[in-house]
């Protein structure tokens, strides 16, 4: 890089360059600045905001200190409970389920000599399906009387749960949905199996690895960084999940929207009441925003501790940037 | 031709002819792959066919367990204009995306160039912070945000969901960066000594090397806010003159009890759109994911 002209040409005249590095400066503090703002006023601001908030009784009109006792009813607040239960059992039933699954599809395409195009794509379109669309489906799907699994299963003489009419089963069918629609996982760990140099494998056959020995020992370390990547990410985008238990628990229960009631998430039980579904209903539906806002920095404590492994990682890539 | 575009593996080199019990066991090995990914196949896209015959079916049928329609009743797909006020719910979620997606991009490109090309301190700090908000879940900042809307009398209407594009989208300017800094820093040096300033840089140069990122980006744009639910249900209120398509459909049923075909028919309007646009680009969406998995 020293050799080429360019290089030549900035350490020839080294005070030269400070101008012109400093109009970039300025430069990319302008193509940054919407961004900047938008970090300041939708991210900065109500963060610290949050924080505030959760120190008050606020219902939109009236705003009074109450000190602790946002906090206090938290720990009394057994819904809150019931919905950090939920997420967890989410986080640790679904994530490790979706990247399992998610990588023996991805190495099961890398297999098949025929279709593999076709096959790749059959296994990514249900990702694609609008979330709500999906749930709807799956709650048709597995309804008791309906829904052709239940019928399967009974043609096939196996008992047929309620699935989301059963609080033992709602969170189980939640989690056939979430496999259902593993694709863009697949798509990464696709491009990521297809990225492990093949001498590799040569190498390990002629030294009589069978397949399994081989998976472990070069498919693994190699793409690990990427299933870290994935695993971790999945807990994130778990801590958050809200839509797809909002909607089964909603048309499973048959709840119908008259005026003057309020739907609470969670049917059958409380079973699919997750931690974001809670804030969201104290915040916006009780309009106990002060409440919502110590639910707020939970979520963004346990969130954070997830976000900083991935900043680590980032910060070390550019490093080498 | 494109929905067959295979994955690009190296052509193995050829070998002497394996003795015939190995060759046998390949032939197993092969058959099984198959037999297994085809299983798959199948459970990947029943859901997508029985809510299809679901969609056609009788108001009887549709409650039974019968799973082929004895009567393929088309007029389910207008029948379902006539209950809910789809065309107004289309309308509003066009809108949504289609502002969103614009205003994205014309925030986004410019913070990701910068990130990805420019040199400057705190570069890194800032690229960090952009991830930071681009996994944090939403509902952290909600409370405030939704109260400044309020202010704004914004509450009620999908212009809280809409306006913040213009600011930029974390997500958006991530995917963007990826892509931007595999463009090797030569394209960018020989237009600076050309004497192309960096807008001039950006849109000359780096913006049709991007087109597939970009176009990846406004896809995976478009359709978050297509399928968007907790958004709308946050600020859309309780008109449903202002409601989504997602919103809507999620309520669809409660309004209309239990009618399962005209539900499945509405489903079924709601993901045809994102579907076909998947064959249309699907290299722009796979392309798009990837990037997302990041090396």
């Amino acid at each position: 890089m020293a050799t080429t002209t360019l290089g030549r040409r900035g350490s020839a005249a080294p005070h030269r360059v400070t101008a012109p590095r400093r109009r970039r400066g300025l430069v990319a503090l302008l193509f940054l600045s919407p961004w900047l703002a938008g970090f300041g006023l939708f991210f900065a601001y109500p963060l610290l905001a949050t924080v505030y908030f959760s120190f008050q009784r606020y219902d939109l009109f009236t705003l009074e200190w109450v000190g602790l006792l946002n906090y206090r009813y938290f720990l009394r607040d057994d819904a809150a409970w019931t919905a950090i239960g939920n997420t967890l059992w989410l986080v640790a039933v679904m994530v490790p389920l979706r990247v399992t699954f998610a990588l023996g599809v991805a190495q099961l395409v890398t297999r098949l000599k025929a279709g593999a195009g076709l096959f790749r794509t059959v296994f990514y379109l249900p990702s694609l399906v609008p979330l709500v669309a999906g749930t709807l489906g799956f709650v048709y799907l597995l309804n008791p009387g309906t829904g052709p699994v239940p019928a399967l299963l009974s043609a096939l003489g196996l008992p047929s749960p309620d699935w989301f009419g059963d609080p033992d089963w709602a969170k189980p069918g939640l989690t056939l949905l979430a496999l259902w629609s593993v694709g863009d996982l697949m798509v990464i760990f696709l491009a990521a199996l297809l990225d492990v140099p093949r001498q590799l494998y040569e190498a390990a056959s002629l030294d009589g690895a069978g397949a399994w020995r081989r998976f472990l020992h070069i498919t693994l370390p190699v793409i690990r960084p990427v299933l870290m990547f994935a695993a971790i990410t999945g807990v994130i985008q778990t801590l958050q999940y809200f839509t797809q238990a909002m909607v089964a628990a909603r048309v499973a229960s048959g709840a119908t929207d008259s005026a003057g009631s309020v739907f609470v998430p969670g049917y059958p039980g409380g079973a699919t009441l997750t931690f974001p579904e809670w804030l969201f209903h104290q915040g916006f539906r009780d309009f106990a925003m002060g409440y919502a806002c110590v639910l707020a920095l939970i979520l963004f404590a346990v969130s954070m501790v997830f976000t900083l492994f991935l900043l680590r990682r980032f910060r070390d890539t550019e490093e080498d940037a | 031709m494109t929905l067959t575009a295979a994955p690009a593996r190296p052509v193995p080199a050829a070998r002497p002819r394996p003795p015939a019990g190995h060759r046998r066991r390949a032939a197993l090995t092969w058959i099984a792959t198959h037999a297994l990914a085809i299983a798959l196949a199948i459970m990947f896209l029943g859901p997508l066919v029985f809510i299809g015959l679901t969609a056609v079916m009788t108001d009887h049928q549709a409650l039974t367990s019968r799973l082929w329609p004895e009567q393929w009743q088309w007029d389910n797909f207008a029948g379902i204009f006539q209950r809910a006020p789809l065309l107004t719910w289309i309308g509003n979620t066009l809108l949504y995306a289609g502002l969103a997606t614009a205003f994205t991009l014309v925030s986004s490109i410019p913070a990701a160039y910068a990130l990805a090309r420019l040199r400057f301190p705190g570069r890194r700090i800032a690229f960090l912070l952009v991830i930071t908000t681009m996994m944090l879940p939403p509902q952290v900042v909600a409370v405030p945000v939704y109260i400044l809307w309020a202010r704004f009398h914004l509450t009620g209407t999908l212009w809280p969901l809409i306006l913040p594009m213009l600011l930029g989208d974390a997500f958006s300017i991530f995917l963007l960066r990826q892509f931007l800094v595999t463009i090797p820093k030569e394209y960018s040096d020989a237009a600076r000594v050309d004497g192309c300033g960096e807008f001039r840089t950006l849109v000359r140069v780096i913006l049709p090397m991007a087109r597939p990122a970009i176009a990846a980006v406004a896809l995976f744009q478009f359709f978050y806010c297509w399928n968007d639910y907790y958004g709308p249900l946050l600020y859309a209120g309780t008109e449903p003159g202002n409601w989504t398509l997602s919103l809507g459909l999620a309520s669809f049923r409660a309004v209309h009890h239990v009618q399962w075909n005209l539900t499945m028919a509405a489903t079924l309007l709601a993901m045809a759109p994102v579907i076909v646009v998947f064959f249309f680009a699907q290299k722009a969406f796979i392309e798009g994911v990837k990037l997302t998995g990041v090396k």
